[in-house]
């Protein structure tokens, strides 16, 4: 049969056409996508790379209900300009424990990937509550809720862990036991302020830049 | 009465999902503006969780896909399905459960949206429940149109119905595959892929989600409605066949175009390069097409707004097709990337090729389904003046923004130092994200003029019974 035949027959045959349909397009995603889920590099965690505490979790879930990744990406490239305004580059070995990824893809305001350690405790509580009190020209929102609810609320602390623990991330019992005291007496803005100083500090310094 | 019934198109599915559409798109287009006004003014948002930036973006993006385009997809889908298949809707029940369903999806999910739950996946940002409610819908859509077709007294399935079969199918995949995640709580869930996998997992989803549901159906939307309007049959119809294969194959390997300089494999990243220029080709074959197919109908565009908008839309699709495969090269996207430049990029391609497209269609359909006259042609002049000014406008500050950002940002000085900080380059965007509110504004207030015309169109009419006409025996299933 030419190929014209076939394909006349592709066109008078609605579940031959779903079949192409569905063969057709899966080609791309299969060659792509298989080999990546398979890749040493991004299967091995970073020399430094760790899981998230308690507090940090409950920061980074925190993080991606607000929204913060719609402005702020978590990707230094590897090019001068961004080495010189964020620091060493990222590495695909360091969001091992990343679910989801918080890459984004704007930068209203600056990267963040390694924000952790470049600014006080206290200066991000400042600017998180009310950001033009430390940065005049700023567009970012405030968020003075985040000081007024209690971390314990922001979801089950246990069930979020043993979620992570059973997709392969090392949490031992004990940590998750210990979880919920850890997040007492917290607001939820202390959990994001620790996320956010502990962003980049995972990467190991001999091979850095 | 059963006799009646089997004999006539389902016509009062198609109004009810045109008018959802109009709505969301009035809705999700006013959340547009608003956010657009908080990068101008940052404390609009009161102090209030639900009016703060990153919770209103992706009520705006899932409200404009899948509260306008989806339900515009749905309405003109069961619209052409029956026409070129001679068969009135299969299974209508099911049809209106998708109508219902699908409204009530997006309202109650664009609340959780408001409410924080958010997986913060772009475009999939919607929790695990209504992830699975998604999947139930679009599968019942299926039925409804695969059934249509299996059912239908046409031998030749007609090439539009080709765009919205892989806009189910090809949707269907993407949206089960990346939204795999454990569910830790009813309103919380962690993604199956970690870190660069889960980057290249959700870009194949998003870059795809582009690709068959914002390009591929609303070319199925085309490929119906524009031969219809300019009384014209398609050009080339075997340039469609070609271009479709071509497009179904190509656009499925871009999506990692998305992550440029990031930390994934370099090959990846390569493949992703070659496939999105060679997607331009099919994209322009299909832009070619139809503006050949509408050249021979030219008197027509003087005096019938509703192709002058599909005409022009084909316009940006060209254009916007055209900067995508510009865009994923590496030298280029070190600037475009994470700038406003893609937002730009993303509205050249929603508000001047998806928006308008369905804009067109509207204007065609509304009058016919109720049998009268559009309540006024001179109302639907405006607003495709309106739609040009507002979009064109809103693109010219996008770039404007996003090329300063972009050379601003890597701009160092003679002995390696940046040349400016982030805050001076982030400030210097007042006038550019103003202007971006005003045209956002005038595409708006074209949009509130549409919605008014479609009303008054359609106020207190029902839908006409058009009687499914024979079949040529030349052309029917058996011949």
């Amino acid at each position: 049969m030419s190929g014209l035949a076939l394909h006349k027959r592709l066109e008078q045959n609605a579940g031959l056409l779903i079949f192409g349909i569905l063969l057709v397009s899966s080609i791309g995603g299969l060659v792509q996508i298989l080999p990546v889920l398979n890749q040493e590099v991004v299967d091995e965690p970073a020399v430094n790379a760790r899981v998230y505490t308690a507090i940090e979790l409950t920061g980074r879930d925190i993080y991606i209900r607000e929204g913060c990744s719609v402005c702020h990406s978590q990707q230094i490239r590897p090019l001068i300009a961004e080495v010189e305004r964020y620091g060493p580059y990222s590495r695909a070995e360091e969001f091992i424990y990343d679910r989801p990824f918080l890459w984004g893809s704007k930068r209203t305001g600056p990267d963040l990937h390694r924000v952790g350690g470049k600014f006080s405790d206290d200066w991000h509580r400042v600017h998180l509550i009310d950001p033009r009190e430390v940065v005049s020209k700023s567009i970012m929102p405030g968020y003075p809720w985040l000081a007024r609810r209690d971390a314990s609320q922001a979801g089950n602390i246990t069930a979020k862990m043993r979620g992570l623990r059973f997709l392969g991330h090392p949490y031992s019992d004990e940590d998750i036991e210990a979880a919920p005291s850890q997040l007492e007496g917290l607001k939820e803005i202390d959990t994001l302020i620790a996320y956010l100083q502990m962003l980049g500090t995972g990467y190991d310094e001999e091979q850095a830049l | 009465m059963n006799e009646v019934s089997n004999n006539t198109y389902h016509d009062k599915i198609v109004i009810r999902l045109i008018q959802f559409s109009v709505i969301w798109a009035v809705l999700a287009m006013t959340v547009g503006v608003y956010i657009a006004a908080e990068l101008v003014w940052p404390t609009i948002d009161f102090g209030q969780f639900w009016l703060s930036f990153g919770r209103l973006r992706p009520l705006h993006t899932n409200g404009i896909i899948f509260g306008f385009g989806v339900s515009a997809l749905m309405a003109t889908g069961f619209y052409s399905v029956q026409r070129t298949s001679h068969v009135p809707l299969f299974a209508p029940r099911l049809a209106w459960f998708c109508c219902y369903g699908w409204q009530l999806l997006v309202l109650t999910g664009g609340l959780s949206l408001l409410a924080g739950m958010n997986t913060s996946k772009e475009y999939a940002e919607l929790e695990w429940p209504f992830d699975i409610v998604i999947a139930l819908i679009w599968v019942c859509f299926g039925v409804v149109f695969f059934g249509t077709i299996a059912t239908r007294k046409i031998k030749q399935i007609y090439i539009s119905n080709w765009f919205y079969g892989a806009l189910i199918i090809v949707i269907a995949m993407l949206h089960i595959v990346n939204s795999l995640a454990i569910p830790v709580s009813l309103t919380k869930s962690y993604s199956l892929y970690s870190g660069a996998q889960d980057a290249v997992v959700q870009w194949w989803y998003g870059h795809n989600a582009v690709g068959f549901l914002l390009t591929g159906g609303f070319l199925g939307m085309m490929y119906y409605f524009l031969p219809k309007q300019s009384g014209r049959p398609i050009w080339s119809y075997r340039l469609s066949v070609v271009a479709f294969w071509a497009f179904t194959y190509s656009y499925i390997w871009a999506g990692p175009h998305h992550l440029h300089y990031n930390a994934i494999p370099e090959w990846v990243l390569s493949l992703a390069v070659v496939m999105s220029v060679i997607l331009l080709v099919p994209s322009w074959a299909t832009m070619i097409n139809g503006i050949m197919t509408v050249s021979s109908a030219a008197e027509k565009l003087k005096t019938d707004p509703a192709l002058k908008f599909i005409v022009l839309s084909l316009a940006f699709y060209g254009l916007a097709t055209f900067e995508g495969p510009m865009m994923a090269i590496p030298s280029v996207n070190v600037v475009s990337h994470f700038t406003d430049w893609t937002i730009g990029h993303v509205h050249s391609g929603a508000l001047g090729w998806n928006a308008m497209i369905t804009y067109g269609t509207f204007y065609f359909l509304v009058p016919r389904l109720v049998g009268v006259d559009l309540y006024s042609v001179r109302l639907a002049n405006i607003h495709f003046w309106m739609a040009l000014a507002g979009t064109m406008l809103y693109i010219i500050a996008m770039w404007g923004a996003g090329v300063s950002q972009g050379l601003l940002w890597l701009s160092v000085d003679e002995i390696g130092e940046l040349s400016f900080s982030f805050k001076d380059i982030m400030s210097s965007m007042t006038l550019y994200y103003a202007l971006r509110l005003v045209a956002g504004l005038i595409f708006l207030g074209g949009t509130v003029l549409m919605a008014y015309n479609l009303f008054m169109t359609l106020k207190g009419r029902d839908a006409v019974k058009v009687q499914v006409p024979a079949v040529d025996p030349a052309y029917g299933v058996g011949s």
